[in-house]
Parts: structure tokens; C-alpha cells; sequence
């Protein structure tokens, strides 16, 4: 049987609420159609899987998040590499595509785009279908679309971003409902098989990992019933169960502390292994729910209130984040050319930044000997990672190539490039202005955010996950914002681990996570990551230190200290 | 990794180019020997078993190696992974092997009797002896790709074969991950246990995943048989004991491999083994015999000697310190073994181990009457 079709990914991606479709269907306003309307489904799919054709009378779809509505014109014929990227593109993007051979339009697609009234003229030459109409109750114009088969990811998402960036648009999208919706399709689960050569002799029951002397929260949660059902599927790169728990597997983790024990090699592994993902992120995010739950993103620095610490206690403040580009493959499971474009594309971004947030890239393969001496002096530089838990990952591949440093001249912003995360972002000062940091951190992303956008990539993100970064612990805001405070009585008070808990924060030594305080100086930063705000973080940080500080003033004049009462976790 | 070739067919919508490792700084046979012409001609082929080219040179890419030391810089996942990427494994057998051609044929001779000698090493200088191989069973992927369901079905094997044998090779398997404190304690002692490779090399080809699942560690009753399952290699196989009696160490050897050859063959899964490459191993150090026949031998007047370095050359043989590979020796008491691997059969090879001791164990008497051994240093073997 030719080989085919065997699974395709939408560069796009965005929000979407459940439509009812066959009530709400708007027929396109001129023109005709040459071929059926059709809806696409993955449970329509032609078992050859040689057209995707569609069924007309698609029922309410509450429990699917995403949809798509698609023209098909052509075949979609099978390529060596048995993997696709769909994209949605104006005509002109279609028409270069197609140009340079990058890819072929397979279908079309009606939108509904708010906001805008098209300003060119309608028809060109080569592809006379598009045509915008004007709907000026509304607001809107109609648009068709072209749905092109890319070859390439690279080029798939150059062309695709220009849409994604523009929140409002909707296929065909309600009428009555009245709000924006989005539908794209993002194939995933029963058509992600892009695996089909999988080699598979042994049942899951023979495959399956022996995790009784394991604690951590992939362990607790992967029972044999789950591994058998997820260890066929694969992300539409390739991506396996196996490969996402390797690293859980071969590090059982310690009777004390719990670590994830599993990681992302890409985005549509929170979707595709869902079924192990949710409750391990519910465990390890204190009770999130991904499943009913939305992640608030909040990156307007106005709102924090004080955030001025008192210097005789606070010894510096930072603030760090990651952020992953989409499109292409997380560490563990990027390729290299695929780590060279993060690379790439955010060097390029970086580099338009201006003002205070102007820098240099130092990159680790071609650094010079006293650059690297000063990124060491400076506590900048950061080295191939030793720790088991990264490297079972697969997260130390190919080191140094495509890995380095940027950072802004006046060493307050900095972001390393291909280490745990695509980025991660951390703005930092000494003292204990932690406003200024914090403004100059959403400043900081917000303007290398606008910049990759300018070239057609975007960050992965969704609303349910907030950021997407590599580790589940990370997810949400990835933001760990803290302080090195000096609280030598506090300390060593037998209600400080109480407090400390109350208040949601956690504290660390003063080299990081896995270290021990030195002297009286700890790294207090906030506990959560998923489920709050940058903005409601930061904040608990801020008021939570405060406190602190009161409390070792307070034992400082001979006062007795009160333990907070428990501040509430999901706002 | 494990399972197939899905990740390998997205890496193909990036270039050649684009995919190529930065091999500048490398010093490693498989970075002299990797074109970008090589890369892109190999990199969508794959074994049966799904291993690709990438798989093949992880290990060498993210361990450029050390000025001095050459290290090989590529494995294999499985018996034909010498063969689907033979573009790129027979130049590196080529230079590691002195010259190995990709037509010369390798010639297997596990006939004890045929050893001249090797009884009669003086025990006042050879303070123990060993002889060990690794052997792969074919029909299963090797450690850098195997899954654990295969390395399972491995051990499983193995154990069986193992507890099948009698005589002077009745004995035990004892798993790592279920061993009592006891029983490693008396394995620890018998310097038996090997541990989680910590070595990068062998890290980064995928070797110690899963650790202990499947690995184990069996020996006879008398502790001079010792077989380590699913370490670097589905099985290491050891024979030693205290004193110089090779000949002794060789024979119980070469019946103990048998034995189990046997017994393998029979279940349908006899050794890896062909005519070019003699016995088939995941690295290609390894080829040929992957044996290592040695002594651990007094030589304190003979190692400070100018000449040392090449009459150990001379004899093909090579030396380490008394706790194997990149130690240093303790109290000038070397760890002697051969160099060679492939090209020459297993006898061949453990007579060059007797003959070249014997020999240097007379220059280390007549160094220490303070005599000169010029006349005694060998020519080219």
C-alpha cells in the first residue's frame, strides 16, 4: 500500500471555543465554489489516508478544542519524508510558495477576519478565487485563504506566522455567538502516527519501565494501563513516550525530593501524552487542573504595588523566565539544524533591542578566552549541563554547538540561548529594587516577543499551559522571581519553614537550586509557577518579603513574630 | 533511541547542511573520517532496527577527545549497522585497526591446545591472570538501541545459558537491581561488581539507560568464570585467576565460550559473528576477537627504561594500570594485554601476551642484576 499522508501539523495554532457548525454555517458571499464545501475531521479520514475529505454534517463538537473547515482541491500525494505542515497564507505567500517549489495550495479556506477592510484589489491573475468582501455591519471581510502543504516546517511557519499573529481571525466563524473564535486545526492524537515504522516486537507489558524503587511524579503516575496505551503514539516529529520518561526512568529520584521525571520534546507532547502529562503537571503544580483550568498571562509590570525592598536585608533581585519558539523541536529532542534557527532567530531578535536593553551575543563555540573569563566573573556563564536529570534527556547534545549567552551592556538582562529551555530570560540587579527588574523583564520580553513576531515567529504558548517550556515544573509563567535576603535571626526561628510556606514562597541557597545557604543569605522566590500571573507572582514575592522582613526586624527589637495566615493559591 | 526511524524522517527537511555537526575541534576516527559528502549520502538510511546515522555518531560528537588519545567516536546499534553505514565504519576500522582492509577476511582460532606455553610465568613477577571478550546475540539490537523489553529478553537468555552450564562452570547470576547487601559487599570484594558507566563515552551513546534493568553479573562457584550481562555489551565474558598460569586462564576460557556458544545456538540465537569482522561488537575497538588477554605484572625497572614504549610496540602489546583503562599503575605493577583486536585470531593474540611477558620478565631480571638488555629488545612482531 503506497505509503501516505500519515500525519500533518498546522503551523498555526490558537484559541478556539466549541462551535455548532451546522446551524451557523455561512455560505460564502460571491463567487461560486467550484468543488463541495466540506468540513475535515481526523475521524473522517479516508482510511488510505490519500484525500482528506470531509463529512458534511459535522455534529456540535463541544469536547473538540480546534476544527477545521477546508476546500479540498487536490490529492494530497504522499513525499519521501511522510510528514507535511499545513498552513493558512494570503495568495501572495501561496504564490511564492509555490514558486519556489516550498510547497502547493490543497485547499481553501473561507475567514472571517474582524477588524480589517481589505485595501487591495481582490483579484489577481493567478488565483482569481480570492477575493475579499466587505462586511461593514460587522466590521469584518470575508477572505478565502489558501490552505498550503508545506515540505518544510522552516518555510511553513515563515509564511504562516503572518496570519497567527492576527488574534482575530476565524474560519468561518460563528455568527450568533458573537465571540472571536479561532479554528485551526491542530492535528494531533488519532493522527498522530507519524510513527508508523515504529519497531515494535515486544508488548508495552515487556517494555514497561520497573519504577518500584522510583519517586518521582512521571512514576507515580505511569501505570502500565497508561504506558500501554501512549507507548504506540508519537508527535508529528517523532517524539516518543519513551523518550519523554527516559529521563525519569533512568533517574529514580531521591526519597526526599520529588522531581518531574519526565520533560517535552516538543509542544504537541503535552497533547499527544496528555493522558500522562495532566496528572503529573496536577501533582506537581500543586492541584492545577489542565484539563478545566486557564493560565493567566500577565506581563503589565504597572500593576505591582512597592517592590522596593529595604537594601540593609536585600542583596539583589531577579527575576528569570524561559521562553520556546514555535515551530521547532524543544532540547531534548531538536535536532541540530533545528537548534541552530533558535539560535538564529532569536540572536536575530536580540539584536533589536535598543536603549538600555542593547547588548551582545557571545556564543559558546567562538567566544574568546577573557570573554569567557568575564562572563564567568560576572556569574554569567553557564556550562554543560552535569546533572543526570538533564543529560538522560538528551538535553547536553552537540554541546556548545548553537548554545551562548546575550546580554545587554549595562549587565542587567540576560538571556541564555539552547541550554535547558530555547531561551531563558533573567533580569537582574543588585539591591533590592525589584520593580525596576521586573519592569525592565516585561519590558525586555515584551520587545524580543515583537520582534520575532516582525519575522514571523511567535513564542509557544496556550491557555490552558501558559508558556510552554521543556519541563513540566516550568510551565505556566516559567517565572521564578527572588530575592538574596540576609535574615540571620528569622533563620533560624523554627516557625521560618512555616511562614515561608504560608506566604508561598520557597527558599534556596544561595548558588541555586540544590545548594545550601551560606552564612545567614538566603534566595527566597516564589513557589508557584502555574496557575497565577507574572504580575500576582511577582507580587507574592514582593509582599512576602516584606513580611520577612518585618518579621526580622521585629526579632531584631525583641518582638514576637506571627506565623501569616495561608494566602490562597489560584486567584 | 529506541524504536524507529520517525525522528530521523523529520530531520530530512533540513538540509544536509543544515544538519551537519560541527566537527572543528574534534579529535575522534569518526571526525577524521566524516564528510559532509559521507553525511549527506548516509543520513536517510537506516538498519532494520531503525538506527541511523545520527545514532550512530552521537557519541562522537559530544565527545571531541583528547589531543592524545584517539577514541573511536561511533557505535553500532545492531549487526547491520556495519554494514548500512559501512561508508563511514570502514575507514575508522581501517585507522583504528592498523590498516584493516574492508576486504580482508578476520580468522577465529578458540582451539586452547593450539597455545604454546603460557604455564610457566614466573609468579614472582605475574601476579594474576585474564582473558576477556564481549559477545553479541544476534537477532537483538545492541546496548545504545536496544529497548528495555529486548535487554530483558537478553538477560533471560543469557541466565538460562548460563544456568545450564556444570562442572567447573556451575555457578550464579546476580542481578543488579535485586542483589542482597550482602552479595555486593562479596561481589565488591571479589572485584567483580562494575558499576553505572560514569564515562561520557558510553553516556552519550545511549548505554546506560534504564540502569539496572537487565544487568547483572554471573559467576562460577570457584570465582575464575565471570560473565556481565547488558553492560557495554550484551555479555563480557572473564576468565582470571591469581598467578601466571595464561594457559590454565585460556583453556577454561575458550571451553567456557563454547559451552555457551552451544547452548545460545540452540534457542536460535547464536553469536554475531562474520568473516570480515570476527566477532561483532558495539564498538569497533572491539572487532575481531574483542579480546584482551593480560597480567598484572611486576616490572619496576623495566617501565622507568627509555625504551619501554617500544618494545611494548615491538611485542604488540599495550599497557594500563592495575584498574584497566586510563589509570595509572601503582607500585610498577602494569596491567600487560595485547593491542591487536581484529586481523589476528584469539591464540594468535594471547601468544603474543605469553611470549611478550616471558621476554620482558627477563629484561626486568636482568635489569635488576644491572645489566643491559639491548641485545634482548625484539624486532617488529
Amino acid at each position: 500500500m503506497d505509503s501516505c499522508f500519515h500525519s500533518f501539523q498546522f503551523i498555526i495554532s490558537g484559541e478556539c471555543d466549541p462551535v455548532p457548525l451546522e446551524e451557523e454555517k455561512v455560505t460564502p458571499p460571491c463567487g461560486k465554489v467550484k468543488q463541495k464545501e466540506v468540513l475535515a475531521t481526523p475521524w473522517h479520514c479516508n482510511k488510505e489516508r490519500h484525500t482528506y475529505f470531509c463529512s458534511a454534517a459535522l455534529k456540535k463538537v463541544k469536547a473538540l478544542p480546534l476544527y477545521l473547515i477546508a476546500t479540498i482541491l487536490q490529492k494530497i500525494r504522499p513525499t519521501s519524508a511522510g510528514l507535511k505542515y499545513l498552513a493558512v497564507c494570503d495568495s501572495e505567500s501561496s504564490r511564492l510558495a509555490a514558486a519556489a517549489s516550498e510547497g502547493r495550495v490543497i485547499g481553501r479556506l473561507l475567514c472571517w477576519e474582524k477588524g480589517r477592510y481589505p485595501q487591495h484589489s481582490p483579484a489577481s491573475s493567478s488565483n482569481p478565487s480570492v477575493y475579499p468582501s466587505v462586511c461593514p455591519f460587522f466590521k469584518t471581510s470575508f477572505i478565502w485563504r489558501d490552505l498550503v502543504c508545506f515540505y518544510r516546517v522552516k518555510m511553513a511557519s515563515s509564511f504562516a506566522r503572518i496570519l497567527s499573529s492576527k488574534r482575530k481571525v476565524g474560519i468561518l466563524s460563528l455568527v450568533g455567538a458573537g465571540s472571536l473564535t479561532v479554528g485551526f486545526f491542530l492535528n494531533r492524537e488519532q493522527h498522530v502516527n507519524a510513527g508508523a515504522h515504529v519497531r515494535r516486537i515486544y508488548p508495552p507489558s515487556a517494555e514497561y519501565p520497573d519504577l518500584r524503587k522510583h519517586n518521582n511524579c512521571m512514576a507515580s503516575h505511569l501505570s502500565p494501563a497508561v504506558y500501554a496505551k501512549l507507548c504506540n503514539k508519537t508527535t508529528p516529529n517523532g517524539y516518543t513516550l519513551d523518550e519523554a520518561i527516559q529521563t525519569g526512568v533512568d533517574n529514580p529520584g531521591h526519597p526526599f525530593i520529588k522531581t518531574v521525571g519526565m520533560v517535552a520534546g516538543d509542544e504537541e507532547s503535552y497533547e499527544v501524552f496528555a493522558d500522562l502529562f495532566n496528572p503529573v503537571i496536577k501533582e506537581r503544580h500543586n492541584g492545577y487542573d489542565p484539563c478545566n483550568m486557564k493560565h493567566p498571562t500577565d506581563l503589565d509590570s504597572s500593576k505591582i504595588r512597592g517592590g522596593q525592598f529595604d537594601e540593609k536585608y536585600v542583596l539583589s533581585s531577579r527575576v528569570r523566565t524561559g521562553r520556546s519558539i514555535r515551530g521547532l523541536s524543544l532540547p531534548p529532542a531538536c535536532t541540530r539544524a533545528e537548534r541552530r534557527e533558535v539560535e538564529k532567530v532569536v540572536v536575530d531578535a536580540l539584536a533589536g533591542l535598543k536603549g538600555d536593553l542593547a547588548g551582545k551575543y557571545y556564543s559558546l563555540t567562538q567566544m574568546t578566552e577573557q570573554e569567557q573569563q568575564q562572563l564567568i566573573d560576572d556569574h554569567f556563564l553557564f556550562d554543560k549541563p552535569v546533572s543526570p536529570l538533564l543529560t538522560c534527556a538528551g538535553m547536553a547534545r552537540d554541546w556548545p554547538d548553537a548554545r551562548g549567552i546575550w546580554h545587554n551592556n549595562e549587565k542587567t538582562f540576560l538571556v541564555w540561548i539552547n541550554e535547558e529551555d530555547h531561551t531563558r530570560v533573567i533580569s537582574m540587579e543588585k539591591g533590592g529594587n525589584m520593580r525596576r527588574v521586573f519592569e525592565r523583564f516585561c519590558k525586555g520580553l515584551q520587545e524580543v516577543e515583537r520582534l520575532i513576531q516582525e519575522k514571523g515567529w511567535e513564542f509557544m504558548w496556550n491557555e490552558r499551559l501558559g508558556y510552554i517550556l521543556t519541563c513540566p515544573s516550568n510551565l505556566g509563567t516559567g517565572l521564578r522571581a527572588g530575592v538574596h535576603v540576609t535574615l540571620p535571626r528569622l533563620s533560624k526561628d523554627a516557625r521560618f519553614p512555616k511562614i515561608l510556606d504560608n506566604l508561598r514562597l520557597q527558599k534556596r541557597g544561595t548558588g541555586g537550586v540544590d545548594t545550601a545557604a551560606v552564612g545567614n543569605t538566603f534566595d527566597i522566590s516564589n513557589l508557584d509557577r502555574l496557575g497565577q500571573s507574572e504580575v500576582q507572582l511577582v507580587q507574592t514575592v514582593i509582599d512576602g518579603v516584606n513580611y520577612l522582613i518585618e518579621c526580622e526586624k521585629k526579632l531584631e527589637r525583641g518582638q514576637d513574630i506571627k506565623i501569616p495566615a495561608p494566602i490562597s493559591q489560584f486567584k | 533511541m529506541p524504536f524507529g526511524n520517525t525522528h530521523n524522517n523529520f530531520k530530512l527537511n533540513f538540509s544536509a547542511d543544515e544538519e551537519f555537526p560541527d566537527l572543528t575541534l574534534h579529535n575522534n576516527h569518526m571526525a577524521k573520517v566524516l564528510t559532509k559528502e559521507m553525511y549527506a549520502k548516509l543520513r536517510d538510511k537506516q538498519t532494520p532496527t531503525g538506527f541511523t546515522l545520527d545514532d550512530v555518531i552521537q557519541t562522537g560528537v559530544d565527545n571531541p577527545g583528547h589531543p592524545f588519545i584517539m577514541t573511536v567516536g561511533c557505535v553500532a546499534g545492531d549487526e547491520e549497522s556495519y554494514d548500512v553505514f559501512k561508508d563511514l565504519f570502514d575507514p575508522v576500522i581501517s585507522d583504528r585497526h592498523g590498516g584493516y582492509k574492508a576486504t580482508d577476511k578476520h580468522k577465529t582460532d578458540l582451539n586452547f591446545e593450539n597455545l604454546k606455553g603460557g604455564d610457566d610465568l614466573d609468579p614472582n613477577y605475574v601476579l594474576s591472570s585474564r582473558v576477556r571478550t564481549g559477545r553479541s546475540i544476534k537477532g537483538y539490537a545492541l546496548p545504545p538501541h536496544n529497548s528495555r523489553g529486548e535487554r530483558r529478553a537478553v538477560e533471560k537468555l543469557s541466565v538460562e545459558a548460563l544456568n545450564s552450564l556444570d562442572g567447573e562452570f556451575k555457578g550464579k547470576y546476580y542481578p543488579l537491581k535485586s542483589m542482597t547487601d550482602a552479595e555486593q559487599e562479596q561481589l565488591i570484594t571479589d572485584h567483580f561488581l562494575f558499576d553505572k558507566p560514569v564515562s561520557p563515552l558510553l553516556l552519550a551513546a545511549g548505554m546506560a539507560r534504564d540502569w539496572p534493568d537487565a544487568r547483572g553479573i554471573w559467576h562460577n562457584e570457584n570465582k575464575t568464570f565471570l560473565v556481565w550481562v547488558n553492560e557495554e555489551d550484551h555479555l563480557r565474558v572473564i576468565s582470571m585467576q591469581q598467578g601466571g598460569n595464561m594457559k590454565e586462564v585460556f583453556r577454561r576460557f575458550c571451553v567456557g565460550l563454547q559451552r555457551i556458544e552451544e547452548i545460545f545456538k540452540k534457542h536460535n540465537h547464536g553469536f554475531m559473528w562474520n568473516e570480515h569482522l570476527g566477532f561483532v561488537l558495539t564498538c569497533p575497538s572491539n572487532l575481531g576477537t574483542g579480546l584482551r588477554g593480560g597480567v598484572h605484572v611486576k616490572l619496576p625497572k623495566l617501565s622507568t627504561h627509555a625504551k619501554f614504549e617500544e618494545i611494548l610496540t615491538r611485542l604488540r602489546l599495550q599497557k594500563r594500570g592495575t584498574g584497566g583503562v586510563d589509570t595509572a599503575s601503582v607500585g610498577g605493577v602494569f596491567d600487560i594485554s595485547n593491542a591487536d583486536r581484529i586481523g589476528s585470531s584469539e591464540v594468535e593474540q594471547v601468544q603474543c601476551v605469553v611470549d611478550g611477558v616471558k621476554l620482558m620478565i627477563e629484561m626486568e631480571k636482568k635489569l635488576e642484576k644491572g645489566e643491559s638488555i639491548d641485545s634482548m629488545i625484539p624486532a617488529q612482531k
